[in-house]
């Protein structure tokens, strides 16, 4: 009786330990997806609309200078883009992970 | 039909409008009152997000700043978007597991104390004040220009419509008004775009058009560059800010929006946290739509009105000219007596044309039948004084497209103003009736008690709301950058790290934010108003303005706390656990005051 209670017991600390060690994994993951993301904010913005400015403006993209059009459209295009994937890759990992919603 | 006439009309219908949802969405409970029950579907939630968070400044002086700025103004575009990112990736999802009502809600909760609250309310309470007093100009500017009744009558008006409506409903009938005005606005920025788009580069699209080519052949974009160069002014394509300046000032406005109370409330108003998530994906595709096609308005205002003014007889003036000067925001004095005005920038000996900041007009009308200035000359030979804010509301009357299209664009600018201010005063509200009375003052107070003290309270901000709109105090353009860069300097490090470092604890955080705080405040007032003549790149530190300086204050904010939380205690078993529940989405109840 007492031998029963302790595994039981036991099963539910290795559960809890398990437990705990999945949601370290998803935390994980999902700080990956978010210094990925960054970058990427970063590089558009910071990167090519500002600092790699002139540089770009060398090229052309029919009657925008590139290093502009990045900074005045280019950027704000893939910000939009950025958070729908963040979304999508989530919302996967949610469910991988069990951590979702109802 | 004449303007004035289009405007009465499109303007009473849209005030009908909101009028008639206020009655519908009325709120019942103090969680409907504070978070709309917390049941918005995202899509609408990013709607009524995007018309919140674009303001007077976003609809009426943003296109007209990148419209004398150039390339320089790219920080308005990329700082005002990019937030979203931030707020998508790193805020809203966790603040919405989080669940209560505030922003101070979430500082002090997570941070255990009571000071570290109150810092925040401060902070909430001062941000949200000066965006309101911006708000209400913008409602007098419309008025006294398009319906021609004293500002002052004009600011009342919109006083009263705000009050209806966010009194009755709280945030319930904020959003559903919202997601109107969001209509309402975007409707009456795209429509002269895309009249203009047409005209100047035969491109029904905007986005497009701006990197078009003219009828006669060459891209706009070149033609502009060449047109502000002839007449002395830097490259469009190029600006002339320092590359460090236009990072700090992109940095600060990206990581202000982010942490600006009215903002990340917003998703405090979905039922889950993944509708946190992809709701901020919504607003800032609405949001995009706006902010892509203002630099193409930008281009073609700068192109038209250099086209229309430059070396041209004032007797021929277009009535919108005039119109305007009477308003005070455009001025022409005839220094050489020609009768032509000459526009001209400094590298072509131009500059400002006359002494003081602001016209100050005589009465006397001049040989040409010019509204006569007592300012100062200066010695340069540009004649024109030209306020940035009129751009975007006289562009279609430069354009000289039909009367019902500039009238749509009057109530676009009140739609933009109205919207902005009454997401803003119920943060004012609930800062007061939530996070002061609720939660400091009398925590055994009754809910429909709290209800009627956040009803006073929108009403009291409304009221103070209104008098700096009709007095407007001269320092308000100046406090816009205080508005960002307390934001950056104060919540936005303290959120993050309360979410992203367990072992943040309350001294850290509460010296990270007192630091970013009396920082930032110190160098804009320095700048702003006790050294105003200093306030240029020699003496700034690190070559930063006032306006990008929140972010050193981020910095600062961010190191501070980091180094004060490792020589202090870590924070109780129970904070880290509610971290550790923030980080999973399972499990998020609805918004909640207990």
């Amino acid at each position: 009786m007492f031998f029963c209670l302790q595994v039981v017991l036991n099963k539910h600390k290795l559960t809890i330990a398990m437990e705990k060690a999945k949601l370290q994994e998803y935390w994980k993951i999902n700080l990956g997806y978010l210094v990925g993301l960054l970058v990427v904010w970063f590089v558009v913005s910071y990167g090519f609309g500002i600092l790699l400015v002139e540089p770009l403006n060398a090229i052309r993209l029919g009657g925008f200078k590139l290093g502009f059009w990045f900074a005045q459209q280019g950027s704000i295009y893939v910000f939009v883009v950025q958070i729908f994937v963040y979304v999508m890759l989530m919302n996967k990992l949610d469910k991988k992970f069990d951590v979702h919603e109802d | 039909m004449s303007v004035q006439l289009w405007t009465y009309l499109i303007v009473g219908l849209t005030f009908a409008i909101y009028i008639g949802i206020a009655i519908w969405a009325k709120a019942g409970s103090t969680k409907e009152f504070y978070v709309a029950g917390a049941g918005v579907h995202p899509m609408i939630n990013g709607m009524a997000t995007a018309a919140d968070w674009m303001s007077a400044a976003s609809f009426i002086s943003m296109a007209g700043l990148i419209s004398f700025m150039g390339y320089d103004g790219s920080v308005y575009l990329m700082g005002w978007t990019g937030g979203y990112v931030l707020l998508a990736l790193l805020l809203a999802p966790y603040l919405r597991k989080f669940g209560k009502f505030t922003v101070p809600d979430f500082v002090g909760d997570r941070y255990y104390s009571n000071a570290a609250r109150t810092v925040a309310v401060i902070c909430a309470i001062f941000v949200s004040f000066t965006y309101v007093a911006g708000q209400m100009r913008g409602v007098g500017v419309v008025f006294s220009r398009f319906l021609e009744v004293d500002i002052n009558t004009g600011i009342i008006i919109g006083m009263a419509i705000v009050f209806f409506y966010a009194v009755l409903g709280g945030m319930k009938g904020i959003t559903y008004t919202q997601v109107a005005q969001y209509w309402v606005l975007i409707f009456a920025y795209m429509v002269p775009a895309i009249f203009l788009s047409i005209m100047i580069t035969n491109n029904a699209i905007p986005q497009l058009g701006l990197g078009g080519a003219t009828s006669d052949g060459v891209y706009l974009l070149d033609k502009l560059d060449n047109l502000s160069k002839d007449l002395g002014f830097a490259a469009y394509t190029t600006g002339s800010k320092p590359m460090i300046d236009v990072f700090a000032i992109t940095l600060a406005l990206m990581v202000g929006t982010a942490g600006l109370p009215h903002v990340i409330v917003r998703f405090f108003t979905v039922p889950k946290v993944r509708d946190a998530r992809i709701s901020a994906g919504w607003a800032l595709i609405f949001i995009a739509l706006l902010y892509t096609t203002a630099p193409a308005i930008a281009a073609f205002a700068r192109v038209n009105l250099i086209n229309t003014v430059s070396n041209k007889a004032y007797a021929e003036m277009p009535s919108w000219f005039k119109n305007w000067e009477k308003t005070g925001l455009l001025a022409w004095m005839d220094k050489n007596d020609d009768g032509k005005i000459q526009y001209l920038g400094k590298k072509a000996n131009g500059g400002d044309a006359f002494e003081g900041e602001k016209p100050k007009f005589t009465k006397e009308k001049g040989p040409v039948g010019q509204m006569m200035l007592s300012n100062k000359p200066t010695d340069n030979a540009n004649e024109l004084y030209i306020d940035k804010d009129i751009m975007v509301l006289a562009n279609p009357e430069i354009g000289r497209l039909p009367n019902w299209v500039i009238a749509l664009v009057a109530a676009g600018g009140l739609a933009a103003a109205l919207s902005t201010a009454a997401g803003l005063l119920l943060v004012i509200s609930s800062s007061v009736s939530h996070d002061l009375i609720k939660k400091q003052i009398n925590p055994n107070i009754s809910e429909s008690a709290e209800l009627m003290y956040a009803r006073i309270a929108v009403a009291v901000a409304i009221l103070v709301a209104g008098y700096f709109g009709i007095n407007p105090p001269g320092f308000v353009a100046q406090v816009v950058a205080f508005a960002f860069g307390l934001a950056a300097a104060s919540f936005f490090p303290i959120i993050i790290l309360g979410i992203f470092s367990k072992r943040m604890n309350k001294e850290g955080a509460i010296a990270g934010m007192l630091t970013g705080l009396v920082f930032t405040a110190a160098y804009i007032i320095n700048f702003k108003f006790i050294n105003p003549g200093d306030n240029n790149p020699d003496h700034w530190i690190l070559g930063i303005s006032p306006e990008g300086i929140g972010t050193v204050g981020m910095v600062l904010n961010f190191v501070v706390s980091f180094v004060v939380s490792r020589f202090t205690p870590a924070p109780p078993e129970d904070i880290q656990e509610l971290v550790d529940s923030l980080r999973y989405p399972k499990g998020a109840g609805e918004a909640s005051a207990h």
